[in-house]
């Protein structure tokens, strides 16, 4: 006795060869916290990086954040310029649009790389000049910097891993 | 502003004591002498709605009498936003409207932008959005495609993954090109944020010359589907005339065999340049609406094709000054999004803001055509039906 495929699930029939040739194919998922990827070049995320020593304190990303989240307190400085007192940053309520460093003339404020970011309290998430300086240690992202951007490693790509090419 | 923490703790504890309030609620007797109806509110909180999304089903018996959408659980007055931003500040709140479209739904905000002041974009930062909106397209086309699927409860989850795992290859186009996979905020007035990366050209190559077979792929998978031809044909249709004069727009506007899209009725950016096809249903039951859009992403690789290899080179952005101040007056810009006409009509009255914001969203017109389309049918093809109208509520409350 043989079944008749003809109204009744040959399409189903069909599907299932897709379906069975997946469970061939290489695993492209990973494993977050042991496997990590590398991120893209241009990563917008909440971690910033100031350089002081360019900042002149004229508050452009001030004024172009948003959602008013950066203090620019400045004093009046020997030669003419701004002493900057006080720079911070409340990621907590930044949206990552990346206005401010878009906006800031003299390259000094950078989106940084790192991305766990998590804390307990919200007042932690209030970046101060402690956390955003410039160091040897800090990372900067590439993202409207593309002095920083060649220095980066390559974004891992699924197109990479999961292309037609490396399946035959 | 800095948040002291001794006095976050002490606002904590002086929180009264809830008392039991007495909303507006309208109050439907179920139950009342003589009336066999039965009302059922799905939702807001139900994982067939796509978000808060509620819907008030009348039912005579097994079929349903009377549908009623009830929206505006996610209203976050984003029109009055604007109207204390700036005009380039507004650019990453349009990504929160729909996010699963948020670089259309830049473009369509800047194209009003750039209307309304009469800014020139350069030819390079055009195509660049012309390549950007159609990997939007597939990406949004792949999710509405998939979702619609999971709906129906047909192959399970099995088609959601699998389209999942090639929107994840557009997201990280997205994700080399601006920084971010959701909220890309890329375009700018006057062009686009930053130039492309010296190797994403080669990847969107990659990408256009193996979606097809991937496409192939879902359609061996689904298009002969017994299941899904017997829960979508005859289902939830929407007819012609109800499709225009309910002023629905994308492929639900298509599905009904009307063939209107913007990108060739009232061509903006360089739409006029290239070679495609609208695709068009036949009798707009949820068989022609899924059909449009395994359709369209075809048309959106044929686009991409021809618009890689002619990308010119030069700047991507027009200097546009930080505080833009456009003469007064107002404008309307317009452009087809994955899910239909997504418009900003903008006021201004000379000052660093607008005056007014509106905005136009596609899938608030058209789930407004939904209750047309469900009447006279089983539950479970009703959310079938609102499944392939393909909504975002983000976008629908706004």
């Amino acid at each position: 006795m043989s079944i008749k495929f003809e109204r009744y699930g040959k399409g189903l029939a069909k599907g299932m060869v897709i379906t069975l040739k997946h469970v061939l194919r290489p695993r492209i998922t990973t494993q977050y916290p042991e496997e990590r990827l590398n991120i893209s070049r241009r990563f917008r995320g909440s971690d910033f990086v100031w350089d002081k020593d360019r900042c002149t304190g004229c508050a452009t990303c001030a004024k172009s954040c948003l959602q008013g989240n950066i203090t620019v307190v400045t004093s009046a400085g020997k030669e003419n310029n701004y002493v900057v007192e006080e720079f911070e940053i409340d990621v907590g309520r930044c949206i990552s649009c990346g206005l401010c460093v878009e906006a800031c003339p003299y390259t000094a404020l950078h989106f940084g790389l790192s991305y766990e970011k998590g804390t307990y309290r919200r007042g932690d998430l209030i970046l101060g000049r402690d956390k955003l300086e410039l160091t040897p240690a800090s990372q900067p992202s590439g993202y409207d910097r593309p002095e920083f951007e060649v220095r980066l490693p390559k974004q891992t790509m699924l197109l990479d891993r999961a292309g037609r090419k490396r399946q035959k | 502003m800095k948040i002291d923490e001794a006095k976050t703790e002490s606002v904590i504890l002086e929180i009264p004591k809830a008392q039991p309030v007495m909303r507006d609620v309208e109050i439907i007797d179920t139950d009342a002498p003589g009336d066999d109806v039965f009302v059922l509110n799905m939702g807001p909180q139900h994982p067939s709605t796509h978000g808060v999304f509620r819907m008030r089903v009348t039912f005579s018996g097994e079929l349903i009498e009377d549908m009623q959408p009830i929206f505006g659980y996610l209203h976050r007055g984003i029109e009055k936003l604007a109207e204390t931003r700036t005009y380039t500040q507004f650019i990453p709140m349009t990504d929160r409207l729909s996010y699963l479209t948020s670089m259309a739904n830049n473009h369509a905000y800047v194209v009003a932008v750039e209307k309304l002041a009469g800014i020139e974009v350069p030819e390079r930062a055009e195509y660049i959005r012309v390549i950007m909106n159609e990997l939007m397209r597939i990406s949004s086309h792949l999710m509405a495609v998939g979702f619609f699927l999971n709906d129906l409860g047909c192959s399970v989850f099995t088609p959601l993954l699998y389209m999942y795992r090639e929107r994840e290859k557009l997201l990280d186009l997205f994700e080399m090109v601006c920084g971010a996979r959701l909220t890309y905020n890329y375009m700018r007035i006057g062009g686009v944020s930053q130039d492309l990366p010296e190797e994403f050209l080669g990847y969107a190559k990659q990408f256009v010359k193996e979606m097809p077979s991937y496409i192939e792929e879902y359609e061996q998978l689904l298009a002969e589907n017994e299941i899904l031809l017997a829960r979508t044909k005859g289902v939830g249709v929407l007819t012609p005339e109800m499709a225009v004069n309910s002023s629905a727009s994308g492929p639900v506007l298509r599905a009904s065999g009307i063939k209107w899209d913007l990108r060739k009725a009232d061509p903006y950016s360089l739409y006029d340049r290239f070679d495609f096809d609208v695709p068009v249903g036949e009798i707009g039951d949820n068989y022609d609406r899924y059909r449009v859009r395994i359709e369209e992403m075809r048309q959106s690789l044929r686009i991409l094709e021809q618009a890689i290899p002619q990308l010119p080179e030069g700047e991507v952005r027009t200097k546009v000054p930080q505080f833009l101040r456009p003469p007064k007056g107002e404008a309307y810009g317009r452009i087809e999004t994955p899910q239909g006409e997504l418009g900003f009509y903008l006021v201004s009255d000379g000052g660093i803001a607008p005056y007014r914001l509106h905005i136009r969203p596609p899938t608030l017109i058209n789930v407004t055509a939904l209750s047309e389309m469900v009447v006279g049918s089983l539950l479970a093809d009703a959310i079938a039906t609102f499944g392939s109208i393909d909504v975002c509520l983000g976008e629908i409350d706004r």
